[in-house]
C-alpha cells in the first residue's frame, strides 16, 4: 500500500486524472493488492499491458533501478532537461509525501476502529466456541435418545406393516368372497363386460389357491357363475338379433373368459352366416319370378350394402377377433367368403341375367360399377377368397353377353328395317299419291341403321368410361375394344348384314315372289354404299371411340369392303335375274299360249309388248333411282332405224328367197354365221356393273334371249311371223335406249325374226313400211 | 400331251335331235335329225374314224316331218325311234314312230357321198307309237338293257308303255299314266333307268322331277321345284343307282339323290343360258356333259360324287403288282371341277351325248345344224385309266 502511495502521483496529476484514470488506478490498485497477495504476475501483466514491466527505467515499474534510470538520464538528456526533471522529480517527491500524510491523517480513525474491532471479535470467538461445545454434547445426547425411542419402536412398526399387509389381503379376499355376489349382480343387470373383468382379475388367484377348500369353493361359485355368464354371453351372442358389433363385443369377452377360440371362431362364422344368409335369401326374394323386380341398381345396391357389407364387417371383426388363430382362421374366413361370395355372385348373375334383354345400359353399367366397386373392399381384406376377381370375371362375362345382345339388337333392327321397306313397297300406292321414293327408303334405311350401330356403341361405350371402377381392368382396356366391339359388334354386324342380303339371292323362290325386287336392288345400293363409305366411317368412329390397344389382328377395313362389295353385286346380278325372269315369263307365256299358225294379219302391236316396253321403263325408273346412268356406246340418234331397215330389207332377200338348189340352205345360215363371227358371243347372264344401263342391259339380254328361244320352238305361219316382225320392231324402237350397245339388242331381235322365219313353212315377210306404220300408230 | 383337234361337220339344217347309235359297240356312229318346215328333213347317220379323224356320213330322208327328238333300239342297230312334226294346214301335230334304216346303212357301209341325190334312202316305217288321244309326242325313250321291245313314249301329260311285237312292226300299248294336277301339264323330258331291272322311268314336267315304276305306272317318287324353271333334260348315273342329274333354265345342272328330293347333292352354275342336256359318261360316270343355249358345251369332272370317288379302283388281277399299287394310293382325290369348256359352237346348244362304243368321245349338236365331236383331254383320261 505504501507503494502503491508512493508511486501513485505519476499519472495522477494530468489535469482530469482523478475522473478518467479512475477505473485505471483502480484496477492499478487491484492489481497492487493481487501482487501483494501473490497472485500470477502476468494476469495482472495483462492488464497493464503499457511499459515493460521489467524496465527497470520505469519509475512505476516493480523492476525500477535508480541507478540505471539516473544513468540513463544523464547519458540522454542535456542539462536543462536534467534539470528539469530534477526539479519534476523533487516535486514529485514532496506531493508524494504530503500525499501520504494526508492519507495517514485520513485514515487514523479507521486504524484505531479496526483494532477495536478486532479485539472485540477475538473476545467473542472465544465465546463461541464454548456454546459449539454444548451443542456437540446435545447433539449426542439427542442422537441417544433416538436410538433408543427407535428401538424401542422397532417392534411395532414390524407388526403395523403386518398388519397392513394382512388388511390387504383381507381386502382381495374381501372381494374373493364378494365375487360370486357381485358377478351374479353384474350378470343380472347385464354388465357382462364388468363381469368379466373380475373374473379376469380374480381368476389367477383362484387358479392359485384352489387347492384350499375355501377358495375352491369360491372359484366353484365363480365358475359356476361364470359358466351362467358364458352361456348368457353365449345366449345373447345366439340371438343373434344384436348387430355384428355387439356379437362381436359378445365373443371379445366370451374370449376373454377364456373360451375356446376354435369353437368360437366356427360359431362366429356360422352365426355371420345366418346373418349373410338372410341377406342372400332377401336378395334371392327381389329376384323371385312373381313380384316385379326391382330395378337392376337398386338390387345391386341392397345387395352391396347389406350383404358385402356385413361381409366386410364380419370379415373385419373375424380379424380382429381371431388375429391370434393364424393362418387357419384366416383360411377358415377365405373359405367362408369364398362360399357366401359364390352364392351371392349366382344371385347377382341371376338378376343380371334377367337385365340382358333390357335396352338401358347405363343403368347396367352403373348396376355393374357399384357391384364391382363394393366388392373391392372385401376382396382387399380378404385377397385369398379372390372375390374381386370373381366380380371382375362376372362384369367381363356381362360385358360380353352385352355385346351379343347388341349384336342381336342391331340385326334385329336391320331386318326391322327390311320389313319396313317391304311395307313400305308393298303398300297399295293411292292414286295421284306416291309413297316414298327408293332413294328415300334407302336413306332411311342406311340413317336408321347407322343411329343404330352409334347407340350400340355409345350405350356400349359406358362400359370403357374413367369413371367406372372396372374400366381400367386389361380385359376392358383390350379384348374388349378391338375383340368385344370391333370385331364381334362392329365387324360382325357387318359380315350378318351382308349374310342377310346375299340370303335373299339364294332364297328358295326362285320363280322371284319370295323378294320384291325393289327391296333387291335397294339392298345392293345399301352394300355398295357400305363399300365407299359406310364401313370405313364406322370402322374409323369405332377406332376413336375405342382406343384400341390391343394388338391382335382385327378384320382390315379393305377385306370387309371387299364383302360388301361381292354382296351388293351379287344382289345386282339377282336383280338382274329377277327382273329378266318376270320379263322372260311375260314374253314367254305370250310365245307359248298363242296358236301362230293360224294367227290373223297383224294389225296392232301385241299387248304382251307394249306391257314389256312399259315394265323395262319403270325398272329404268327404278334402278334409276338408285344408280348412276354409266355409259354408253356412242351411236349416231337415228341407228336403230337405220339398222332396222338393213336388216329387214336386204337381209330378209338372202335368207327368205324359196329358191331350192341342194347348197341354198348353205346359204340361208351363211349371212347369219358370218355376222355371229365378226360379232361377240352374248353372255345373257353375265355379271353386271354398278351401272343403270348396265344393269337394264342384262334384264333386256335375258328377255331377249327367252324370246328367241321360245319362238325357236314354235311353228309360225305367215301372219305369224309378219306379227313376231311387227313385235320386234317395237320392242326395238323401244329398247334400245335402255342398253349399252344398241348393238345387241338390234342382233337379238335380229335372230329372233331370223328364228321365227326359219320355224315358218311360208315366210313372207311384211314390208318395213307397213311394220313402222303399225308401231308408229301404238 | 396334245389333244386332237375337235371334229365338225356341219349340216344343211337347223337341228336338234342326236343320238348314238346305242346298239353299235364297235363303230362311232351319231344319229341326227333335222329340223326343217320346207324342205324334206332327213337323218344324217355319222361315222366318226377315231384313226384318221375322218367324218364319213349318210343321210336317210325322214319324210314325215321335222325331227324333234331322236333315239336308237338298244338292240337292234337298224331301228330308231323319231318324234316329229306333222304339219297340216294351221295345225302341228307331234307324232312319234318307230323306223328302220336299211340294212346296209346298219353297220355303215362307206358309201361314197358324191352323189347325195341318188343315195338319200328312205326310212322304213315300222309302226306309229300314237294314239291322237294323247297329245303331242315329247319323246321316245328305249328300255335301255332290254331287248329293244319295250318303250315309253311321253305325250302331253301321259306317259305311255309299248311292247313292240312282231319285229317291230307293231306297237301295242301296255300301260299309261297321266299326271294329275292344275293347269296344263307337259312332260319335257324322261329317261330311263338302267338300275333296278329297267323298272323305273324319270320325267321332268315344269320344275319337277318325278320317277315312275313301269311296272305298276305309279309315282315312287318327286322332286318339287327341281329347278327354278323348267327343267330341260335328265340322265341316271349309270353306275350309281339312285344318282341322277337334271338341268334347266335356271342355268344350273344339279346332282339328285333320289333317296332325299329335298335338296341336290350338288349343284353346277357353270353355264350362263338355259342348259338344254344333260349327260354321264357311260363307264366313267364321273363325266358329266352339259349343252346349253349361250353355246357352249361344258365337260365337269364330279368326282365326289361319282362311283369312282377316290379314283379308279384297282381290281384284284393288279394287286399283283405292287409298284402300280403303290401309285394308285399316293394318287389324290380328285376335286369337281370343269375341265373344259367347248366353244365351237355358235348357236344355242340342244344336244349332247357321247359315243356308245368309244368312251372318251362325245359329240353335241348346235341349232345351226353344227355337228362337233369331241374327246375327253387325254390327260384326265389317262389320270383316269391310270
Amino acid at each position: 500500500m505504501a507503494a502503491a502511495a508512493a508511486e501513485g502521483p505519476g499519472p495522477g496529476d494530468s489535469p482530469e486524472g482523478p475522473e478518467a484514470d479512475a477505473p485505471e488506478r483502480r484496477r492499478k490498485a487491484h492489481g497492487m493488492l493481487k501482487l501483494y497477495y501473490g497472485l500470477s504476475e502476468g494476469e495482472a501483466a495483462g492488464h497493464s499491458a503499457g511499459p515493460d514491466p521489467l524496465d527497470p527505467t520505469d519509475l512505476n515499474g516493480a523492476h525500477f533501478d535508480p541507478e540505471v534510470y539516473l544513468d540513463k538520464l544523464r547519458r540522454e538528456c542535456p542539462l536543462a532537461q536534467l534539470m528539469d526533471s530534477e526539479t519534476d522529480m523533487v516535486r514529485q517527491i514532496r506531493a508524494l509525501d504530503s500525499d501520504m500524510q494526508t492519507l495517514v491523517y485520513e485514515n487514523y480513525n479507521k486504524f484505531i476502529s479496526a483494532t477495536d474491532t478486532i479485539r472485540k471479535m477475538k473476545n467473542d470467538f472465544r465465546k463461541m466456541e464454548d456454546e459449539m461445545d454444548r451443542l456437540a454434547t446435545n447433539m449426542a445426547v439427542i442422537t441417544n435418545f433416538s436410538a433408543r425411542i427407535s428401538a424401542t419402536l422397532q417392534d411395532r412398526h414390524e407388526r403395523i406393516t403386518k398388519l397392513a399387509g394382512v388388511h390387504a389381503l383381507l381386502r382381495k379376499l374381501q372381494f374373493l368372497f364378494e365375487l360370486p355376489s357381485r358377478l351374479t349382480k353384474c350378470v343380472e343387470l347385464g354388465a357382462y363386460g364388468q363381469a368379466v373383468r373380475y373374473q379376469g382379475r380374480a381368476r389367477a388367484v383362484l387358479q392359485q389357491y384352489q387347492h384350499l377348500p375355501s377358495f375352491r369353493a369360491i372359484q366353484d361359485d365363480c365358475q359356476v357363475i361364470t359358466a351362467r355368464l358364458a352361456q348368457q354371453l353365449r345366449q345373447r351372442f345366439r340371438e343373434g338379433c344384436s348387430g355384428a358389433p355387439e356379437q362381436a363385443e359378445c365373443v371379445e369377452l366370451l374370449l376373454a373368459l377364456g373360451e375356446p377360440a376354435e369353437e368360437l371362431c366356427e360359431e362366429f362364422l356360422a352365426h355371420a352366416r345366418g346373418r349373410l344368409e338372410e341377406e342372400l335369401s332377401s336378395l334371392e326374394t327381389e329376384l323371385g319370378p312373381s313380384p316385379p323386380a326391382p330395378d337392376v341398381l337398386e338390387f345391386t345396391d341392397r345387395g352391396g350394402n347389406g350383404f358385402v357389407g356385413g361381409l366386410c364387417q364380419v370379415a373385419a371383426a373375424y380379424q380382429e377377433l381371431f388375429a391370434a388363430q393364424g393362418p387357419t382362421g384366416a383360411q377358415k374366413l377365405a373359405a367362408f367368403a369364398r362360399e357366401l361370395g359364390g352364392r351371392y355372385f349366382v344371385l347377382v348373375e341371376r338378376r343380371l341375367a334377367q337385365e340382358q334383354g333390357g335396352s338401358d345400359n347405363s343403368l347396367l353399367v352403373r348396376a355393374l360399377d357399384r357391384f364391382h366397386r363394393r366388392l373391392r373392399a372385401p376382396g382387399a381384406l380378404l385377397a385369398a377368397a379372390g372375390l374381386s376377381e370373381s366380380a371382375t370375371e362376372i362384369v367381363e362375362r356381362v360385358a360380353r353377353e352385352r355385346l351379343s345382345h347388341h349384336l342381336q339388337g342391331l340385326r334385329a333392327a336391320f331386318l326391322s328395317c327390311l320389313t319396313d321397306v317391304r311395307q313400305a313397297l308393298a303398300a297399295p300406292r293411292l292414286a295421284g299419291k306416291e309413297g316414298p321414293s327408293l332413294a328415300e327408303l334407302l336413306a332411311n334405311v342406311s340413317s336408321s341403321i347407322l343411329s343404330h350401330i352409334k347407340a350400340s356403341l355409345a350405350s356400349v361405350h359406358l362400359f370403357t368410361a374413367k369413371e367406372v371402377s372396372f374400366s381400367n381392368k386389361p380385359y376392358f382396356r383390350g379384348e374388349f375394344c378391338s375383340q368385344g366391339v370391333r370385331e364381334g359388334l362392329i365387324v360382325g354386324f357387318i359380315r350378318s348384314m351382308c349374310q342377310t342380303a346375299q340370303s335373299f339371292c339364294d332364297s328358295p323362290g326362285e320363280k322371284g315372289g319370295a323378294t320384291p325386287p325393289a327391296l333387291l336392288l335397294l339392298l345392293s345400293r345399301l352394300c355398295l354404299d357400305y363399300e365407299t363409305a359406310t364401313i370405313s366411317y364406322i370402322l374409323t368412329l369405332t377406332d376413336e371411340q375405342f382406343l384400341v390397344q390391343d394388338q391382335s389382328p382385327v378384320t382390315p377395313v379393305s377385306t370387309l369392303c371387299a364383302e360388301a362389295r361381292e354382296t351388293a353385286r351379287r344382289l345386282l346380278t339377282h336383280y338382274v335375274k329377277v327382273q329378266g325372269l318376270v320379263i322372260s315369263q311375260m314374253l314367254r307365256k305370250s310365245v307359248e299360249t298363242r296358236d301362230w299358225l293360224s294367227t290373223l294379219e297383224p294389225r296392232n302391236v301385241r299387248a304382251v309388248m307394249k306391257r314389256v316396253v312399259e315394265d323395262t321403263t319403270a325398272i329404268d325408273v327404278q334402278v334409276g333411282l338408285l344408280y348412276e346412268e354409266g355409259v354408253r356406246k356412242a351411236q349416231s340418234s337415228d341407228s336403230s332405224k337405220r339398222t332396222f331397215s338393213v336388216y329387214s330389207s336386204s337381209r330378209q332377200q338372202g335368207r327368205y328367197a324359196p329358191s331350192y338348189t341342194p347348197s341354198a340352205p348353205m346359204d340361208t345360215n351363211l349371212l347369219s354365221n358370218i355376222q355371229k363371227l365378226f360379232s361377240e358371243r352374248i353372255d345373257v347372264f353375265s355379271p353386271v356393273e354398278f351401272n343403270k344401263v348396265s344393269v337394264l342391259t342384262g334384264i333386256i339380254k335375258i328377255s331377249l334371249k327367252t324370246l328367241l328361244e321360245c319362238v325357236r320352238l314354235r311353228t309360225f305361219g305367215r301372219f305369224g311371223l309378219q306379227q313376231v316382225q311387227v313385235d320386234c320392231h317395237f320392242l326395238q324402237l323401244y329398247l334400245w335406249r335402255f342398253v349399252a350397245d344398241e348393238e345387241l339388242v338390234h342382233l337379238l331381235l335380229d335372230e329372233v325374226v331370223a328364228s321365227a322365219a326359219l320355224r315358218c313353212p311360208d315366210p313372207v315377210p311384211m314390208e318395213p313400211s307397213v311394220v313402222e306404220v303399225i308401231c308408229e300408230r301404238g | 400331251m396334245e389333244d386332237d383337234a375337235p371334229v365338225i361337220y356341219g349340216l344343211e339344217f337347223q337341228a336338234r335331235a342326236l343320238t348314238p347309235q346305242t346298239a353299235e359297240t364297235d363303230a362311232i356312229r351319231f344319229l341326227v335329225g333335222t329340223q326343217s318346215l320346207k324342205y324334206d328333213n332327213q337323218i344324217h347317220i355319222i361315222d366318226f374314224d377315231d384313226e384318221n379323224n375322218i367324218i364319213n356320213k349318210n343321210v336317210l330322208l325322214h319324210q314325215a316331218g321335222e325331227i324333234w327328238h331322236i333315239s336308237a333300239s338298244p338292240a337292234d342297230k337298224g331301228v330308231l325311234a323319231t318324234c316329229y312334226n306333222k304339219t297340216s294346214d294351221s295345225r302341228v301335230q307331234a307324232c312319234a314312230a318307230v323306223w328302220r334304216m336299211p340294212k346296209e346303212l346298219e353297220s355303215g357301209s362307206h358309201e361314197s357321198p358324191d352323189d347325195p341325190a341318188s343315195t338319200a334312202q328312205t326310212l322304213e316305217l315300222l309302226c306309229h307309237l300314237d294314239n291322237g288321244a294323247h297329245g303331242n309326242v315329247a319323246c321316245v325313250v328305249w328300255e335301255p338293257m332290254g331287248d329293244g321291245k319295250k318303250v315309253i313314249s311321253l305325250a302331253d301329260s301321259h306317259i305311255l308303255l309299248w311292247d313292240l311285237q312282231a319285229s317291230s312292226s307293231q306297237a301295242v300299248l301296255a300301260s299309261s299314266a297321266a299326271l294329275e294336277g292344275r293347269g296344263q301339264l307337259r312332260f319335257t323330258a324322261g329317261r330311263w333307268s338302267p338300275h333296278h331291272n329297267c323298272t323305273q322311268v324319270a320325267t321332268a314336267s315344269d320344275t319337277t322331277l318325278r320317277g315312275w315304276d313301269t311296272r305298276s305306272m305309279s309315282q315312287i317318287y318327286c322332286i318339287e321345284n327341281a329347278h327354278g324353271q323348267l327343267v330341260r333334260d335328265l340322265d341316271f348315273n349309270p353306275n350309281k343307282q339312285y344318282y341322277l342329274a337334271s338341268c334347266g333354265d335356271d342355268c344350273k345342272v344339279k346332282f339328285w339323290d333320289t333317296r332325299n328330293v329335298t335338296e341336290p347333292v350338288k349343284t353346277l352354275e357353270e353355264h350362263s343360258h338355259w342348259v338344254w342336256s344333260v349327260r354321264y359318261n357311260h363307264s366313267h360316270d364321273q363325266l358329266v356333259l352339259t349343252g346349253s343355249s349361250d353355246s357352249r358345251v361344258i365337260l365337269s369332272n364330279m368326282v365326289s360324287i361319282s362311283s369312282e370317288p377316290f379314283g379308279h379302283l384297282v381290281d384284284d388281277d393288279d394287286v399283283s403288282d405292287p409298284e402300280e399299287h403303290h401309285t394308285e394310293k399316293s394318287k389324290e382325290p380328285l376335286q369337281d371341277n370343269v375341265i373344259a369348256t367347248y366353244e365351237e359352237h355358235e348357236d344355242s346348244v340342244y344336244a349332247v351325248d357321247w359315243a356308245s362304243a368309244d368312251p372318251w368321245l362325245f359329240a353335241s349338236l348346235s341349232y345351226d345344224g353344227r355337228l362337233v365331236i369331241n374327246r375327253v383331254p387325254r390327260a384326265l383320261k389317262y389320270h383316269i385309266l391310270l
